[in-house]
């Protein structure tokens, strides 16, 4: 059985695109065969992410009017086999998406991967609406910051409501988990942020993940590899415990605590 | 100037690489109006226009593939004729 997962958050900037690309590695160095699509129309990013912009031809929105077939506009991934990317249009905007081209194109990937990847633009709009319409399962992206908990309360209200699950009667409601990243344990230590427990008390869903605030993000951006594959980051194996979650093993969760102040810090007291 | 550098020392290697991907990916996007492969539709319209008028080709038997490079990008039409055989064609601008 294919699932359709969307990696969702109402607030932009989280980090949606890059979990996207992650977990859609993740998923697929494990071996499932995975396809990641871009949702976000008008502002192609995740092509970056994945390291695959130079060789798009064709996209989601062509494949939905009709001008490409699936099979044209999907991107083999060079390093894993069991990956595939389908982009968006950098031209085009949220109106090209329509709720029946995205559910045909969907059944079409649903019969080739075990895992479909929804990277939602943020809002929660048309295409955020669209994205997660027909998802098995959320992947809520949070930032331990109130604007961002606020947002992701609206976003899981709209999954329990206006998606297909939520409007069939007798279908289980989507699966939603709350993935935590941006984590910076020095600054929750501090008591400048809210902690993981502060934020699980407030939405209140199983909790897939906690992704450390890190410089291997950006490092893994620039150079187009979904952080995941860097395996010595600390993100990078945050994000790997989070998929293996995600396909229903048990690991225990450890969530880093604020490192102890080193020497220097120590001598010279804390600046600002 | 008295032979000093005022460039970054160390940028670090993934920060030029960056640049690199986005200054290949841009000049193609400002290129055209928005981004060029907006004809690519047309293209693959008109490669099957053409080879129909001398076989029978299925709709999707023409597979277009691009890698755009900073000096040089290439695109690779795949034609799937009946009876097994396949054209390829690469051109390069
Ligand atoms: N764990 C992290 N550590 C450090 N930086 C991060 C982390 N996660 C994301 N970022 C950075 O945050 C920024 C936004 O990330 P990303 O594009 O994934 O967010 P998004 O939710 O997809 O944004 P949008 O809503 O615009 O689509 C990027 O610069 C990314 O590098
Ligand atoms: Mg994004």
């Amino acid at each position: 059985m294919s699932k359709v997962i969307v990696v969702t958050s109402g607030k932009g900037g989280v980090g949606k695109t890059t979990s996207a690309a992650a977990i859609s590695a993740g998923l697929a160095q494990q071996g499932h065969k995975t396809v990641v699509i871009d949702f976000d129309v008008g502002l192609r990013n995740l092509d970056m992410i994945m390291g695959c912009e130079r060789r798009v031809v064709f996209d989601f929105i062509n494949v939905i009017q009709g001008d490409a077939k699936l099979k044209q506009a999907l991107i083999k991934d060079r390093r894993l086999d069991t990956l595939s990317i389908l982009p968006t249009s950098q031209t085009r905007d949220k109106d090209a998406l329509t709720s029946e081209g995205v559910e045909k194109v969907l059944e079409e990937l649903r019969e080739e991967f075990d895992y479909i990847v929804c990277d939602s633009p943020a809002g929660i709009e048309r295409g955020a609406q669209l994205a997660m319409y027909y998802a098995d399962e959320a992947v809520v992206v949070t930032n331990p910051e109130v604007s961002s908990v606020r947002d992701s309360d609206r976003v899981l209200g709209l999954l329990n409501s206006k998606t297909k699950r939520a409007e069939e009667s007798g279908a289980d409601p989507i699966k939603s988990h709350l993935l935590l990243t941006r984590y910076d344990a020095k600054r929750i230590g501090e008591g400048e942020m809210m902690n993981v427990e502060d934020v699980l008390e407030i939405l209140a869903i199983p909790l897939l993940g906690v992704i450390p605030e890190s410089t291997a993000v950006l490092r893994a951006s620039n150079v187009g590899l979904p952080v995941v594959l860097d395996d010595k980051s600390r993100a990078g194996k945050a994000y790997e415990e989070a998929v293996a979650r995600l396909t229903g093993e048990q690991i225990e969760m450890r969530i880093e605590s604020e490192e102890r102040p080193g020497l220097f810090q120590r001598l010279f007291g804390r600046t600002a | 100037m008295f032979g000093f550098s005022f460039k970054p020392r160390n940028k670090g290697k993934s920060a030029q690489t960056a640049k690199e991907r986005l200054q290949i990916l841009l000049a193609h996007e400002r290129g055209g109006n928005g981004s060029s492969p907006d004809y690519l539709p047309m293209l693959q319209r008109d490669i099957l226009e053409a080879i129909k008028k001398h076989v029978h080709v299925e709709r999707d038997a023409v597979d277009i593939r691009m890698e755009r490079d900073d000096e040089l990008s290439s695109l690779e039409i795949n034609i799937e004729l009946p009876g097994g055989r396949t054209v390829q064609s690469s051109a390069s601008s």
